[in-house]
Parts: C-alpha cells; sequence; structure tokens
C-alpha cells in the first residue's frame, strides 16, 4: 500500500515554498482561503489514493494549537 | 391555490367488525395509508394474503410532498401494478444541470446505461401516485381499506397485536397476527410501544413552491442553483411535475419566519425573481420546511413491523423518502409471506429490519452529505463547496463532488445473511444482495422487460447458448426446483428461440440483445437464484441443484 511521503520529495523546496507564499501575497484572507480549498481539491485528486489522504489529514490535525 | 387536482375523498364505510361481540381477527393489519402503507397491502395481495387497511383520513397526500420517483421504485410499482399508470401520468426526466451564481456550471445525465424499460427518474406529485395506489386496491381485492379509522391503541403478546380504532362512529378493538405500522414520520404506533426515530434536524427552513406555469419555459430537468443571484438564500430547485406544475425549492436559512414566508405576498415576489418578469405563473401550493435525518434502533418489535417514514426519515435531497419506503415493503412482504404459511422461520422477519436498517443508514448517509453540501455547517465547508462549484465549470473531477442530492440508488445487501456467498468468479454489479438489473428480452415472440419476468417467487436464471445445453438432467433439476416446499421458477436465457418442450415451471426467454448475459456476467450454464424481491441471493457457474436449495434454505433463514 502507498504511503504518504513525509521524507524530502521537492527538488527545489525553496522554489516551491516561495511560489506558494507568492500565491497568497496581495489577496484578502477571504481570497487566500479560496486558493487554498482549490489548491487542496486540485492536489486531493491528482494523488487519489484514499488512504494517503487521510493519513496526511490526520497528521494536519496533530498539534494544533489551541482555540 | 391549487386548482390543477381534486382531491378525491373516499367514503368511510362501517365494518362488520364493528358490531362484533369480540374483537376480530385478521392475519395482517396496516397503520396507514400513505404511499408505503398501501404498497404493503398490495404486495400481500399479491402474495394472497387478506389485510385490512386503516388510514385516520379520507384522501390522498394533500400538498407538496415527494416529486422524484427512482428507477427502482418504478420497477417495485411495476410489480404492483401500477408502474405503467405513474410513467404515463409523470415527467420523465434524465438530465439535471446545477449553476453557480449566474452560471451553468455542468449538466449530467441519470441513466447514462441503455437498455432499461424504466427511466432514471419520474417527477409525479405524490397524490397521483397515491390515488393510483388506492384504484389498485380496488381492483385487486382482498384489501379492506376503510378510512377515517384512527388507530388510537396498540398492544401485543407473544400471538399477535390488538388495536383500538376511532371512527365517526365510535371505535371498535380488533386483533391481528402482525401488524404494520405506516403511519408516517409523527408515528403514534412507534410511541406507543416506547420506541424512538433517532437522528438529527438540520437548521435550515425551506420553502416549497408549486407553481402552475406555461411548460415551453423550462425543459423537463432538474435545475438546482446554489448561490443564486435571483435568490439570497444558499440554493434554488426546479423542477417540473405533471399538469405544468413546477416545484421550486428555496432554502431559507435557519432564522427565516416560517409564517411569514409561507404567505403568498412574499412567495409570489420570490418565485418572480427567480423566473423573471416576463413569465407568467400561479402558485399552487406552498409551505416551509426543515428537515430530519433518523431512523428506528430496529424496524421491528415482535409482531409489530415499521416501514417507511415511520421507520426513517431522510431530508429530500436525493429523494429517498418514498423510494426506500417501497424497498421496504418489498423487503417485508414475501417473508411475512412465507413465515405465515409455515415455510419459513420466525427469524427470517429479523432480517427485514437487518437489511432495511443498513438500507436507511446509506440513505441518511447520502442524504445528510447532500443536505451539508448544499447547506454548509460552517465558513470554511462553505469555502471548500464554492472552490468545487468553480472548479466544476472547468474540470470534471470537481464536478464529481458536488453534491446536489444523489440519485436514489437502491441499497445493495451485501452483508445480508440471506445471501450465500459466491464459490466461482464473477464481475459486474450482479452480486448477492443486488436488486435485479434490467434488460430486454422477449417471450414467446413477446417483447419485454427482464423484471416483467421476476418476483412474487423466487426465481431461477439459466443461461445456456443452445439446445445442446439442455439436456434432460438439466430439465429434470429445474422441474424438482419448481416442485420444492419454496418453488422455484426459472428461465432458460438465451440469445435464440429454443424448439424444446419445458416442463412446468421453467420458461425461455429470448436476450434479444445479448444484454441480459453481459450483465449477468454469464456463461453457458451460469445459473442465478433471485428472491421473490428480485434481489440475487446466489449465483453459480454451473447448476446444481443441492447447492440451490442450500441458498433458498439460506435465503429463508433456515
Ligand atoms: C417536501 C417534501 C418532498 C419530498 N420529496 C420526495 C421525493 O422527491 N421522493 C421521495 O421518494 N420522497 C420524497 N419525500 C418523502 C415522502 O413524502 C415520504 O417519504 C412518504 O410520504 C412516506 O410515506 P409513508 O406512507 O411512510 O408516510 P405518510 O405519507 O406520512 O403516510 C402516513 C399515513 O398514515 C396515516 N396515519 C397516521 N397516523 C395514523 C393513525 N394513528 N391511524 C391511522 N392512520 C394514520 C396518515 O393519515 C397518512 O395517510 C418528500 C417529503 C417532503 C416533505
Amino acid at each position: 500500500m502507498t504511503k504518504l511521503i513525509t521524507d524530502p520529495n521537492l527538488l527545489q523546496p525553496d522554489d516551491f515554498y516561495q511560489e506558494l507564499t507568492d500565491l497568497h501575497r496581495d489577496l484578502t484572507p477571504e481570497q487566500s482561503a479560496e486558493i487554498n480549498a482549490k489548491l487542496i481539491l486540485l492536489l486531493c485528486n491528482h494523488i487519489g489514493d484514499q488512504a494517503v489522504l487521510s493519513e496526511a489529514m490526520l497528521i494536519a490535525k496533530k498539534n494544533l494549537k489551541a482555540a | 391555490m391549487l386548482n390543477t387536482y381534486t382531491f378525491p375523498e373516499y367514503d368511510y364505510i362501517r365494518s362488520k367488525d364493528q358490531d362484533a361481540a369480540e374483537p376480530v381477527r385478521h392475519p395482517v393489519i396496516v397503520v396507514g395509508a400513505g404511499p408505503i402503507g398501501m404498497a404493503m397491502a398490495l404486495d400481500l395481495a399479491l402474495h394472497d394474503v387478506p389485510v385490512v387497511v386503516l388510514d385516520d383520513n379520507n384522501t390522498v397526500s394533500v400538498g407538496s410532498r415527494a416529486v422524484c420517483y427512482a428507477k427502482r421504485f418504478l420497477e417495485i410499482m411495476d410489480r404492483l401494478g401500477i408502474g405503467q399508470r405513474l410513467v404515463d401520468k409523470g415527467v420523465t426526466w434524465n438530465i439535471g444541470k446545477v449553476f453557480f451564481d449566474r452560471d451553468l456550471v455542468y449538466t449530467f445525465n441519470m441513466l447514462p446505461e441503455e437498455h432499461h424499460r424504466r427511466p432514471g427518474f419520474i417527477n409525479l406529485q405524490q397524490y397521483y401516485l397515491e390515488e393510483y395506489m388506492v384504484d389498485r386496491i380496488h381492483e385487486l381485492g382482498g384489501i379492506d381499506l376503510r378510512w377515517k379509522s384512527k388507530v388510537t391503541q396498540v398492544e401485543q403478546d407473544e400471538t399477535g397485536a390488538t388495536v383500538t380504532v376511532e371512527t365517526p362512529e365510535g371505535s371498535y378493538r380488533m386483533q391481528c397476527d402482525y401488524l404494520i405500522a405506516c403511519d408516517g414520520a409523527n408515528s403514534q404506533i412507534r410511541s406507543q410501544c416506547g420506541l424512538e426515530s433517532k437522528g438529527q434536524i438540520f437548521k435550515d427552513r425551506f420553502l416549497i413552491a408549486d407553481v402552475v406555469m406555461d411548460p415551453s419555459n423550462f425543459p423537463p430537468e432538474r435545475w438546482f442553483w446554489f448561490n443564486p443571484h435571483f435568490h439570497e438564500g444558499q440554493s434554488t430547485l426546479l423542477h417540473r411535475q405533471a399538469d405544468n406544475v413546477w416545484r421550486i425549492d428555496f432554502d431559507l436559512g435557519w432564522d427565516a419566519d416560517p409564517e411569514e414566508e409561507k404567505k403568498p405576498e412574499n412567495i409570489i415576489p420570490r418565485v418572480r425573481a427567480f423566473l423573471g418578469d416576463e413569465v407568467e405563473f400561479e402558485l399552487e401550493w406552498a409551505s416551509v420546511y426543515t428537515f430530519t435525518c433518523r431512523r428506528m434502533d430496529n424496524f421491528r418489535l415482535g409482531r409489530i413491523f415499521f416501514a417507511g417514514d415511520a421507520a426513517h426519515q431522510v431530508s429530500p435531497f436525493g429523494a429517498r423518502g418514498a423510494n426506500s419506503g417501497a424497498q421496504d415493503t418489498d423487503n417485508l412482504a414475501w417473508k411475512l409471506k412465507l413465515v405465515m404459511d409455515g415455510r419459513a422461520p420466525d427469524s427470517l422477519l429479523d432480517t427485514y429490519s437487518d437489511e432495511r436498517v443498513y438500507a436507511a443508514d446509506e440513505n441518511i448517509l447520502n442524504s445528510t452529505r447532500s443536505t451539508d453540501f448544499i447547506t454548509p455547517k460552517n465558513e470554511i465547508s462553505r469555502v471548500f463547496r464554492d472552490a468545487t462549484l468553480s472548479l466544476a465549470r472547468d474540470y470534471p473531477f470537481a464536478r464529481r463532488l458536488v453534491n446536489s442530492g444523489r440519485l436514489s440508488l437502491p441499497a445493495v445487501y451485501t452483508h445480508s445473511s440471506l445471501n450465500t456467498l459466491d464459490q466461482e468468479t464473477f464481475v459486474g454489479n450482479m452480486l448477492p444482495g443486488a436488486p435485479s438489473t434490467d434488460a430486454p428480452v422477449s417471450k414467446a415472440g413477446q417483447e419485454g422487460y427482464l423484471l416483467d419476468h421476476l418476483g412474487n417467487q423466487f426465481n431461477g436464471l439459466l443461461f445456456i447458448e443452445g439446445k445442446r445445453d439442455l439436456s434432460q438432467a438439466v430439465l429434470d433439476q429445474l422441474s424438482a426446483l419448481y416442485q420444492a416446499k419454496i418453488p422455484l421458477k426459472s428461465y432458460l436465457v438465451c440469445s435464440h428461440q429454443v424448439d424444446l418442450p419445458l416442463p412446468d415451471g421453467v420458461e425461455l426467454l429470448v436476450d434479444t440483445l445479448g444484454v441480459v448475459k453481459e450483465r449477468f456476467d454469464a456463461t453457458a450454464g451460469t445459473f442465478y437464484v433471485l428472491r421473490p424481491d428480485q434481489h440475487v441471493c446466489a449465483r453459480m457457474r454451473q447448476l446444481d441443484n443441492n447447492r440451490v436449495a442450500a441458498a433458498i434454505r439460506k435465503a429463508t433463514a433456515q
């Protein structure tokens, strides 16, 4: 079974990170939320493996800051 | 309001049971002559079980209720004898359109597969369905339908139930071996039994308006708007019904005042904003609803069975209310008949609850997911929903995520204890637990469909390639299955007519297009066993009477 890749997998991590933050640079929080939602949907479909997605969701939910 | 339909008034007729010194005993009493109570009665009558039906009212369903009836519902109604009438009067549709704000996001087809008698859906006002059922009850005979007869009290012991019935001429008591409670969402039988239907109420209100207008304004399609520009709520749904009546559903939000919203002076501007100033319409009926998804823990309590809304309730998105209720009675009737005849043990009746609770959970899950998509629970759910809709315009993957109500599909009883596990490999959908698919066949030169021939008794399908697959031994086996305590009637399925004398209980269906064979993943010799409700319960690559007999024992809880 595929597992979520948690070891480095991006060839140019700094480039990726900058592109991601640039994307949001001049946006309102609402617009950012919209972009994030679209990104998640697009990427989840690309991954397509429910087990991998569930694993990612589980990790994402860990250690949340107190509300 | 309301001018396209005249509500029939059925007469209260005094029953001789009212004059009896002791409570008269009947095999089965059904409480409630809604669609599910009447389906129950018709199904039992087809099995020659005499039924008394009691209803507190004397007419059919008033107001805006069920509209969409799905393919499987129509197939059950075919078996009960009113399918064609429903389809003739109803509006057949397969196309759905989804809009977001001002734009068409995408179009979908509910029935992409050809060669079925029935379409994906028809739309028809619930009062027509009920009227046709009453007509069919009178035509069929064997059903004692008593109007203005309200059940006010129920008691039961190990042998049956006793009901107190209130009529315009006072009350009387009756007894029965089995009581079927089809008395709707607020079932009093349920509360009298100390039972509950548990689940969630959605914090949202919907205005449901039925309007009459010229049919050239809109095609017979389902149009669903998210964030419509003409209405400040979450969604609007437009659906065509018979007699040029259109159903419009406006999501109003939780804070709306139902009494205010129900007033024509408030409804008409909403509808006008939606349809535009040019379109003329007349308001037929309107009401404001909140929706609930809930079910009972068990649909059986001793000799009392719960079916339809009494047992489970869903929000209407996905049209699973009446659709699933008819599958309850489809499931229960044959089991009750076998147990009443002493041909199957009482434990067969427990599987009614097992199978239909499973189905109810599936329906509740689907309906809850649709409702949550339509009315997002919080801000971030709304963000995801709107993102999905905006991607759906250009990217097909997102269309699969849009949920404005899923096609009402019948449950496949995959885990039912009545199924016999496959011993050989099969592909496709006709696995044990699945309701039979349909396909064109002809019998003795008569064109028709497979489902015309299945049901009300156990059926076998033996796929053959020609005469050479039909030894006397095979025919003797099929004949023996027909002579058994629980008879199984077989059909030989072949691509062409075979001229050979066939014994009683064996008939030939010509698979004119080869579609039956394909849908059942059959090869020469493949044999399927189907229950009286047309669900597959066993299959094998070669007919083996021992295996078939064992499968029938299993399917009848023996
Ligand atoms: C707005 C709306 C839209 C819907 N759309 C759809 C749809 O598109 N497709 C779909 O499949 N479903 C739909 N439904 C659901 C559908 O209407 C119900 O699931 C269906 O009516 C249930 O039938 P029933 O026979 O179980 O109950 P009911 O229709 O409620 O019938 C119960 C009957 O029992 C009688 N009764 C009650 N108590 C007693 C008593 N004590 N003694 C004697 N008689 C009694 C009542 O008078 C009534 O006749 C919709 C519902 C609503 C509200």
